[in-house]
């Protein structure tokens, strides 16, 4: 029991301390690194949760294809951060009154009777071990009770994708293009061409 | 209580030792198989002075290596360039805590043991674009921008060639997945992607023919040119020992782990860990063959067999392989 709340406490401290640094960090790619460190210390919580499909997928898609990019994205362009931090004093007011507001609706929510009796009931610090699979819990409710919105969540996607292929894409002419197929195909009847040339005439 | 702890705590560290210092030392022994098999296709001795057959070749160079001076060029990110080789080499034995050598034989037993390996491999990118960045050197920095593009290309087909096996297997846990292979190998049925997953494997460890990252003909040494004696060291061995964890991958997927071919009489009173070594040491002569006998991808290249090829292919196999299983109503449980 000991071990486990020092652990949660690790965890969350460490996630809650990246996440700090991710806003304070001067250098933008140590801001995305304190983010991957974030995302990873939040699946260890999921872990402790006993969610252990969820976490899992957090790190196989935040931290290994989508922080990946982030990371390419911003070790690749050549940002200019002291100028994109002179509005900082300008925005603060704005972000704190955010931030207020995100914290009073938090308490309003723990307050509330409903919640209250979350702390009579005693839950459980330690994960409910249940006799299924959480992968398999979320597998039977996923494909059926929430079939058609999962669905909906996959062709939202798709359309994204589309959309964002056919932004980037331009088709400039000129472009010389490999043709795996036509190049496996050539032989000496179609790559070579027999001529005959007349002396002193050149082709 | 906290006696118990401490026992607990103990018994952990011992396992993990048990499980570590064996991968490191097949490392030293898997980079010493591999100079000898190079030198023996092309015709060479290879290692032959440092004990007997050369066999301490690999304990001498590290001993030569660690001893050196380390350098850390002046305009590199300091805190980033020493992160980024003990990433690496934490990550090629981080995974090693779910693989199962034998029944019963393995560190932890979660029910996502196969979701983790995937998510300690894709995060073995982070290594390298770490330390190709901190370098502030344009050929490291070269080097981690083709590997990050290569390592997220291949992990979409690995990531199907997983989704194939476990729809035969009906769970995640690795035991499980071997547990199911008991009456034929999934290398068999599934032979097209064993062999997705193999190139992959080698794309996804940055070994021949897709290096890359390190191509010496065109970037000196890719993303660990800034780097030398002991850090180098944990590039070198992190790089080897994710390529075993790789072969261990593909050893539990499609070879059926530790069981033996045949369930027969003198087979099948050889320890499992007997099996899975042997399995395991047959793809890394594979990785090595690989490398002695295929010329390097142009990167185009390389992109479109993962893309074009790979992609489209092992999706195909996703839904073949669900759709055989659903009408001959032969899916797990």
């Amino acid at each position: 029991m000991i071990l486990y709340s020092l652990t949660f406490y690790l965890f969350s401290s460490v996630a809650v301390l990246s996440a700090l640094m991710v806003i304070s960090a001067k250098n933008p790619v140590h801001s995305v690194l304190f983010l991957i460190l974030s995302f990873v210390n939040a699946s260890g919580l999921f872990v402790l949760l006993g969610a252990e499909f969820l976490a899992m997928i957090l790190v196989v898609v935040y931290v290994g294809a989508v922080a990946v990019l982030f990371l390419f994205v911003v070790m690749m362009l050549d940002i200019n951060f002291v100028k994109l931090r002179e509005g900082f004093l300008q925005y603060l007011p704005f972000g704190a009154l955010l931030g207020i507001v995100l914290v009073i609706e938090l308490g309003i929510l723990f307050l509330t009777d409903r919640s209250s009796n979350i702390y009579n009931n005693q839950t459980p610090l330690q994960p409910i071990v249940n006799e299924v699979e959480n992968t398999k819990m979320i597998g039977q409710i996923l494909y059926t009770e929430y079939f058609y919105l999962f669905q909906i969540c996959g062709i939202i996607l798709l359309v994204a994708m589309i959309g964002s292929i056919t932004l980037t894409l331009r088709d400039k002419g000129g472009v010389k293009r490999q043709n795996i197929d036509s190049q496996n195909t050539v032989d000496a009847s179609t790559a070579i061409e027999k001529k005959k040339v007349k002396i002193g005439e050149g082709i | 209580m906290t006696y118990d702890i401490l026992i607990t705590g103990l018994i952990i560290i011992a396992q993990i030792l048990a499980v570590v210092v064996p991968v490191l030392i097949s490392v030293a022994f898997l980079v010493y198989a591999e100079r000898k098999v190079l030198a023996l296709i092309q015709l060479r001795r290879g290692p032959n002075i440092v004990g007997p057959f050369g066999i301490l070749q690999s304990f001498a160079d590290a001993l030569k290596l660690i001893t050196k001076e380390n350098i850390i060029p002046s305009g590199s990110n300091k805190i980033v360039f020493i992160l980024a080789p003990i990433i690496t080499m934490v990550l090629s034995l981080a995974g090693w805590a779910v693989i199962p050598f034998a029944p019963g034989w393995v560190v932890s037993d979660i029910n996502v043991g196969i979701m983790y390996l995937f998510a300690v491999s894709s995060l073995g990118v982070y290594g390298i674009i770490m330390a190709g960045w901190a370098s502030n050197s344009q050929y490291p920095f070269l080097g981690a921008l083709r590997s990050a593009a290569q390592m997220v290309s291949y992990e979409v087909s690995i990531g199907f060639v997983i989704i194939t096996v476990l729809l035969c297997v009906g769970s995640l846990n690795l035991s499980k997945i071997v547990l199911a292979q008991q009456t034929v190998w999934f290398a068999i049925p599934l032979l097209p992607m064993f062999i997705i997953f193999f190139i992959s494997a080698l794309a996804e460890t940055n070994r021949l023919p897709f290096d890359l990252p390190e191509d010496e003909s065109t970037l000196v040494a890719g993303f660990f040119t800034e780097y030398s004696s002991a850090s180098f060291v944990l590039f070198f061995l992190g790089e080897y020992a994710s390529m075993i964890l790789m072969s261990s991958m593909t050893v539990i997927l499609f070879l059926g782990g530790w069981l033996p071919p045949f369930d027969v009489y003198p087979l099948n009173v050889v320890p499992g860990v007997m099996w899975f070594t042997v399995k395991v040491i047959f793809i890394l002569f594979l990785f090595i063959w690989v490398r002695g006998t295929f010329p390097r991808y142009r990167y185009d290249q390389l992109m479109r067999l993962g893309w074009k090829v790979f992609l489209p292919f092992s999706l195909f196999w996703v839904v073949a392989t669900s759709g055989f299983l659903v009408y001959f109503d032969m899916l797990p449980n």
